[in-house]
């Protein structure tokens, strides 16, 4: 396929990684902040075309790792009702909440349905005009144009029987609460290529300066994620922090102007809890007021707070790249895909989950990373 | 920052999708549910039929259901997959397909013309195969209580030669054939799934497997294990293998051929081809030296004509199935865990 | 965190400015994507699509740029 194929091929990738190796005096570490890296970086392998002294972090780019437990358990109480339909991406079905999941609920007899796109959902509250159909809007950045699609229609078409269950995130302001974090020490930041598609990044300049690191906007091939790693190192060797665009094939410096607009239209900045991570201030969207009869939250009052509950869970420091999933005591033992401790290891991009699908690389190759950090 | 990460209810006490998947949940629910109940000698054979020897003869006995929506799709419909689906798990012990059963659960409202084409394609499947459906039984459910149509097909089969195949014969040095590029039939049904659905040329792969197998055991190669992919595609297929005779085994990701059109659809998706099912593909384990023969009669079959060496046995001892990827890294493959869904990050 | 795949666009299907879809070739399958947000979009480009939108189009320049740098890459290590 165009424009895939051609940024997986080793000779170039080996090529880039030469360069990386030649370059690099001292040891750094880089957070790639989106999951969909995380999720490349492991499959191919990356790492090992990485000399030791640069470490990769993951963050916390993933919507289905960061979504909230209360709103969870909002989806499924919602989803349990028999006057609804609820509608969501497939990633959202396994994620756990307190007391089971969504699957869960559709076993029970919920009418959960499964929607690649969120004008889908929208298709099924034309043809349902007698039930409520709330669409679970979760997302970063690169969704919400989408998901602000779907409300914007429905209140122009008049639709009085769709709703959204709204969890949406920003990335610049978990860089910085990242980057504010006393004793983590980000040395600089591959920024997320689709998410910039729509933003653009000009307002990462400011990130740049104020936390003196440098960001790469890169996108999702093994042959971008690499050159994103080198035009990092090759700031931080010549002690630069710009922001530079890897991945300019798809983005531009101010984004999608047309995206923007609508999502502006729809929603505002609100402040937003990640779980794991817990609450950073104008770091969500919520509905604005002209769109708040779109809003399933406050129709279904179905709002449980639960008890903060660790259980040995450490997604929040594996989010904020304070430690690495084999770190953690459950790893692959009380913690796999199939019985979940937390989010990172139900969704595909979360970052244990990628750990333990392509475990037999990492567990060898996070060993010799640990053996020469501990010098 | 707090830290609050929950444990997701751990009582599962209802049946989910994913307990149909194939993999990982299927396991358990047969592990922990079925199998405590009515444990056998046959059973532990871990193979998709049951070897039987009665009075000298040595017959080989499977079943199998089959629920699919919708119940035609580009390249065949349900009538054919209940008779190709038995039919290739006979073929996969080495057996003759001899007689099938089949039964019907009928849904109250199901157009009788449907069960007239689905009946007639069952009918020219079992000529094409040269088995004969013997014996049947037909129940009518209420309206919305079944999904148009279920079938159940069993199926006999007959041992005519002295090979044993099976998961205990694998060997390590086996080399592993493909025989065609995969996850066709679950990206051709998917295809025309509501909400899902894309454009595509894309035909279900469903076909029977018996007559490359018959060429193989008629040619005198030695074959140790034969397994068609069915649910759970190839990767589930090998790691249950793997860990049925506990050997490790090594695949080229680069090997595996898959068509640009479900490679397409399963990035748009975000799903991965080798846990997506197929429904006329099959996976050989020879030995070394009957590599090449093996690949020959295999290639000269229309349904195994894309047929290639994927990988081989590395060890015994160690248990696991290592995909080697054409960047020269490894990752370890697991069962398919509940169903695959498709994702948008 | 967000799946894009890059696809052709092969026909303009429906030119209502906020419905406006169009068939998009992804590998050898096709699929109708609402192309609102990429309004300049034509015929044979080539876009980003993310559930079902396409969020920006594929700039054929800037994506060769990186065979040039590497490229430029083997030059320097052929003179090594």
């Amino acid at each position: 396929m165009k424009f895939l194929h051609e940024y997986r091929q080793r000779p170039g990738i080996e090529r880039i990684a030469r360069e990386i190796v030649r370059i690099t005096t001292r040891h750094w570490t880089i957070m790639e902040v989106c999951g969909g890296q995380t999720h490349a970086i492991v499959k191919y392998g990356l790492q090992q075309f990485l000399p030791s002294q640069i470490r990769l972090v993951h963050g916390p780019g993933c919507p289905v790792c960061v979504t909230p437990l209360d709103i969870i358990d909002q989806a499924i109480a919602i989803a349990a009702r028999p006057d609804v339909i609820f509608c969501t991406f497939g990633d959202m079905l396994r994620v756990p909440g307190s007391e089971g999941d969504l699957l869960g609920v559709r076993a029970r007899g919920g009418d959960v349905r499964m929607v690649y796109s969120p004008l889908h959902a929208l298709d099924i509250a034309r043809r349902n005009p007698n039930r409520k159909v709330v669409f679970f809007a979760v997302g970063f950045e690169t969704t919400a144009p989408a998901n602000a699609m779907a409300a914007f229609l429905a209140h122009e078409q008049g639709l009085n029987n769709f709703f959204l269950l709204v969890s949406q995130f920003l990335v610049p302001p978990a860089i910085a609460a990242i980057s504010s974090a006393a004793d983590t020490r980000i040395d600089g930041y591959l920024a997320a290529g689709h998410v910039c598609a729509v933003t653009g990044f000009e307002s990462y300049q400011q990130l740049a300066d104020t936390f003196r690191v440098p960001i790469v906007v890169t996108g999702f091939e093994p042959l971008d994620i690499l050159q994103g790693i080198l035009m990092c190192v090759r700031q931080l060797e010549r002690d630069k922090y710009q922001v530079q665009n890897q991945y300019a094939r798809a983005v531009e410096p101010a984004g999608n102007p047309h995206a923007q607009h609508m999502l502006q239209q729809v929603f505002e900045v609100s402040s937003q809890t990640w779980r794991g991570v817990g609450n950073i201030p104008a770091s969500g969207l919520r509905l604005r007021a002209a769109y708040s009869v779109l809003n399933a939250a406050p129709l279904f009052d179905e709002k449980r707070s639960c008890p903060d509950d660790t259980r040995g869970c450490i997604s929040g420091e594996i989010m904020l790249g304070k430690r690495t999933p084999p770190d953690c005591p459950h790893f692959g033992e009380s913690c796999q895909p199939q019985h979940p401790l937390g989010a990172p290891m139900v969704s595909s991009e979360g970052a244990c989950a990628a750990y333990y699908r392509y475990r037999a690389q990492v567990i060898t190759s996070d060993a010799t990373d640990r053996a020469t950090h501990e010098h | 920052m707090n830290i609050d990460c929950p444990l997701p209810a751990d009582i599962e006490d209802t049946i989910r999708l994913g307990h149909g998947s194939g993999g990982e949940l299927s396991q358990n629910l047969f592990r922990n549910y079925i199998y405590p109940y009515i444990k056998n000698p046959w059973l532990d054979q871990a193979h998709d039929s049951a070897l039987l020897t009665i009075k000298g003869s040595q017959l080989v006995f499977t079943t199998d259901s089959f629920v699919i929506t919708p119940l035609f799709f580009p390249g065949g419909d349900i009538g054919e997959l209940a008779v190709y689906g038995t039919v290739n798990d006979l073929a996969m012990s080495g057996a003759r397909p001899m007689y099938l059963s089949c039964s019907l659960i009928l849904e109250e409202g199901l157009p009788l013309n449907t069960l007239k084409r689905i009946m007639a394609s069952m009918g020219r499947a079992a000529a094409q195969t040269g088995v004969h459906l013997v014996t049947g039984d037909t129940k009518v459910v209420e309206r919305g209580k079944g999904d148009g149509l279920y079938i159940n097909t069993a199926g006999i089969g007959v041992l005519e030669h002295e090979q044993e195949i099976g998961p205990g014969a694998i060997r390590a040095g086996d080399r592993i054939l493909l025989s065609g590029d995969i996850g066709r039939h679950g990206m051709a049904v998917m295809a025309s799934r509501e909400g899902l659905s894309f454009d595509t040329s894309l035909h279900s792969d469903c076909a029977p497997l018996h007559e490359p197998v018959r060429d193989l055991l008629a040619a005198g190669i030695q074959v140790h294990c034969l397994r068609d992919l069915t649910r759970g595609g190839l990767a589930t297929a090998l790691v249950e293998l793997a860990n049925a005779r506990g050997v490790s085994v090594e695949v080229q990701e680069s090997a595996v051929p898959i068509d640009e059109s479900v490679e397409g659809a399963c990035e748009l998706l975000g799903l991965d081809p080798l846990y997506v099912a197929n429904e006329g593909r099959f996976v050989v384990f020879v030995p070394e030296e009957e590599e090449k023969a093996a690949l020959d009669i295999l290639r000269c079959h229309s349904v195994s004509a894309g047929s290639q060496r994927i990988g081989l046995v590395t060890a015994t001892g160690r248990t696991g199935v290592i995909l080697k990827n054409s960047l020269g890294c490894e990752r370890l493959l697991d069962l398919l865990q509940g169903e695959q869904l498709p994702r948008i990050c | 965190m967000c799946l894009g795949i890059p696809g052709r666009i092969e026909e303009i299907l429906n030119l209502v400015a906020l419905e406006r879809t169009a068939r998009v070739s992804f590998g050898g399958i096709t699929k109708e994507i609402n192309i609102a947000y990429v309004p300049d979009a034509v015929v044979g480009d080539y876009v980003i699509v993310h559930v079902g939108f396409a969020i920006s189009r594929v700039n054929e320049q800037e994506a060769q740029r990186i065979f040039d740098y590497l490229g430029q890459l083997g030059d320097l290590e052929e003179l090594g």
